[in-house]
């Protein structure tokens, strides 16, 4: 094992190159045409066209009698169009949604495929074998001339994406302003479509048709968790793309008859769940933390306007409130109001002494903030919507975390300053000194 | 005689079940699941084959009726946890399924006679052989049996949850708020579809399940407006795209499932053309004879 990871990696054998620098150019360059797919939410249709591109290759063996890949190319090129083409055809002149279209156009030519490729084994032509071949790949059969096409291929699409950038762009997200404004939007469209058979057409002989599908859709959907921008999504498309290239031509050179495709995918769904999972703004465990941060920031403000009420209420002198007398005004675990308790004190909102815990007067500057919030909608609630006050507290006590200091002050002039709620409690006064501290 | 009778009785079978199942699929906008379950089952095969050291069809069937419901439920779970498109969240994961199967299969090529190829594309022609014989008799072909009490179970499925089903297909929001979970049939009509799918494609192919999964229940939307009638309908055009499939391939010498997914496309043709409702050239017609009957302009 470990003679073949050093043969892979000092590049001497030139089959090894081949396949090395062949997946990484397919790869990049379906995750960033992949990219304009998902944006368009057409994923799927590269899925129907790799398995459409069978009936051109028999085709085009049947018609030229030739085995020369650029024809069966031509002949897959030709049949992934028109497969595309039927499809927003069935969207445009039937009823049927866009999965039925796709499922309908994948079924019948691939179908129509088998028909002819059984049709010419059933001939017995001596020449066609290898044509299934085309369909289920062989990265290994990859050869210097693929290669190079892989590559004007990618450069075609760095150049036209770069060029026509904005024009994408419009088409992806709004193809009817596009239209609007006069963009030549089927020609556009057109050319995406076209790029994507191409690649498509290629990478079948490497990887086959369900890993072909595999490489437009994974990218993209990877790479759009990290990213809203467009060109950082395309960017990190084609990069996840391409890393997963070369690990899936890394992994298959470790062991004799290992496939090169199926590897390039598990290696992308890698990059898919670590971005499902990871990614910072919209991963699974971004969210997590901030539901966790945000529930645990709404039970500390709860708890400090609590001890805040206490004082107001009760005033016992020293203000120390034991937990018991803090458990009586709001139901909570005692085991979890300690511990936040310990908590508010590592802030220093709170202090502790034999008696109980008490507000630092930094604490009750941030309970007045919460409380005056609170008691300003109160009022709002009453003044302005003509609520009952004894409707009022609850829509209030979940509001008051979430009020900004410029809210509060539109609130206070709306309501002209005012003294009381509509309980009769004083709302507290802004403190002028200290501004926005905690 | 009997070798084409069986393969009629076969394809008829795996178009009714199929048909059955796609009506519903169609309606909820989930026919691609079938494409997807089809090629996910490969690892469960493989796992099945492993585990079980035999070719013994049961075990095979529950590895990847397992694997079916594991698409099914990966695919809401990814969808439920984050905003990925449903189409790209399902090619995900189908991909992904069928990417270990292969590499199960090469890692244990040494072990096992299986390949992709010969799971995914089974061949419908040699059915009639592949006998199920208890002690001394036979009981005729396998596959047979295996789509017959699909179609059975299918079909008490149906018949039972007739109205559930009806209502999360056509109004998930008003079956949630009367009570009926959608999830819950979401995943009965999974079930079923990775029933179907099983069930049909280890004798007659991938290819030909997605085919009458979704063909069958395309026409027969396209001729007619009541549920009823979609579901018949599309049991019969099933039955149909069997019979003129197998006289195409018959006459052409070639695939009998590849020709049979051509008949149905042909029939998808001449619906999307010539249904009375909804046919393209009928709506031309009548709006070229209707046109003159308008109020001239002023």
């Amino acid at each position: 094992m470990w003679e073949n990871a050093l043969r892979f990696l000092s590049l001497q054998d030139p089959n090894v190159r081949y396949v090395l620098f062949g997946s990484i150019l397919l790869a990049g360059t379906t995750g960033v045409l992949g990219t304009f797919a998902y944006l368009r939410k057409r994923s799927l249709v590269g899925d129907a066209v790799a398995h459409a591109a069978l009936p051109g290759v028999c085709l085009a063996f049947l018609l030229f009698q030739s085995k020369e890949p650029y024809i069966l190319l031509i002949g897959a090129l030709v049949a992934g169009g028109l497969a595309t083409f039927c499809i927003d055809a069935i969207r445009r002149w039937t009823f049927l949604k866009e999965d039925a279209a796709i499922a309908l156009v994948l079924t019948v030519f691939f179908g129509a495929g088998i028909v002819l490729l059984t049709h010419i084994q059933g001939s017995g032509n001596a020449s066609q074998a290898g044509l299934d071949k085309f369909l289920f790949g062989q990265a290994a059969s990859l050869m210097s001339r693929d290669v190079w096409i892989l590559g004007g291929l990618s450069i075609v699409l760095c150049a036209a994406v770069y060029y026509a950038f904005k024009e994408f762009k419009l088409v992806s997200f709004d193809p009817d302003f596009a239209r609007a404004i006069g963009m030549p939007c089927g020609l556009l469209e057109s050319f995406l479509t076209a790029l994507t058979v191409a690649a498509i057409a290629v990478g079948l002989q490497m990887v086959g048709v369900v890993m072909m599908a595999a490489l437009l859709i994974t990218p993209a959907a990877a790479a759009r968790q990290w990213t809203e921008n467009l060109p950082k999504m395309a960017i990190l498309a084609g990069g996840i793309g391409a890393a997963s290239g070369g690990i899936g031509a890394f992994t298959s050179a470790l062991a004799p008859r290992m496939p090169t495709g199926p590897w390039m995918v598990v290696a992308l769904t890698g990059f898919f769940v670590a971005s499902l999972l990871f990614a910072p703004r919209r991963g699974v465990l971004a969210r997590a933390w901030r539901l966790f941060s945000t529930r645990a920031q709404v039970a500390e403000e709860n708890l400090i306007t609590t001890l805040y009420r206490l004082d107001e209420d009760l005033g016992n002198g020293t203000n120390f409130w034991k937990p018991s007398a803090i458990v009586e005004r709001r139901s909570i675990a005692m085991f979890q109001l300690v511990r936040i308790l310990k908590r508010l004190r590592g802030y220093g909102y709170v202090e502790r002494a034999d008696s109980g815990w008490r507000l630092t007067p930094q604490g009750s500057q941030y309970a007045e903030r919460i409380v005056r919030r609170h008691r300003l909608w109160e009022l709002y609630l009453t003044e302005e919507l003509q609520l009952p006050p004894d409707k009022v507290h609850r829509d209030a006590e979940e509001i008051e975390h979430w009020i900004s200091q410029a809210q509060e002050e539109e609130l206070e002039n709306l309501l002209a300053q005012p003294r009381l709620d509509p309980h009769a409690r004083r709302i507290p006064r802004r403190r002028k000194e200290h501004p926005g501290s905690a | 005689m009997s070798f084409t009778f069986w393969i009629l009785v076969t394809a008829c079978l795996a178009g009714a079940t199929c048909g059955l199942i796609g009506s519903f699929l169609l309606l909820r906008r989930m026919v691609m699941m079938g494409d997807a379950i089809s090629h996910a089952v490969l690892p469960g095969i493989v796992v099945g084959y492993l585990w079980s050291h035999t070719r013994e069809p049961w075990v095979m069937l529950v590895g990847a009726g397992v694997f079916g419901l594991i698409t099914a439920w990966f695919t809401e779970l990814i969808q439920r946890n984050s905003r990925v498109e449903p189409g790209a969240a399902l090619g995900v994961v189908f991909t992904f399924l069928f990417a270990v199967g292969v590499i199960l299969v090469s890692l244990f090529a040494g072990r096992i006679d299986l390949d992709a190829d010969c799971v995914l594309y089974g061949e419908i022609a040699y059915v009639p052989w592949d006998l199920w014989i208890v002690g001394e008799t036979s009981l005729g072909p396998r596959a047979v049996w295996m789509l017959g009490g699909s179609l059975v179970i299918n079909l008490a499925v149906v018949l039972f949850f007739y109205k559930e089903l009806k209502v999360c297909a056509f109004d998930p929001e008003f079956s949630e708020s009367i009570g009926i979970s959608t999830r819950r049939y979401h995943y009965l009509l999974m079930t079923a579809t990775s029933l179907s799918t099983v069930a049909a494609f280890e004798s007659v192919g991938a290819i030909l399940v997605v085919a009458m999964l979704v063909i069958p229940a395309a026409v027969a939307a396209l001729l007619t407006r009541t549920l009823p009638g979609l579901l018949i309908g599309a049991i019969a055009v099933g039955c149909a795209c069997a019979v003129a499939g197998y006289a195409l391939a018959t006459w052409w010498d070639s695939s009998i499932s590849g020709s049979m997914a051509v008949a149905g496309g042909m029939f998808f043709l001449a619906a999307v053309l010539f249904s009375p409702q909804r046919g393209i050239l009928l709506r031309r017609f009548q709006s070229i004879a209707e046109s003159p009957d308008l109020p001239a302009h002023p």
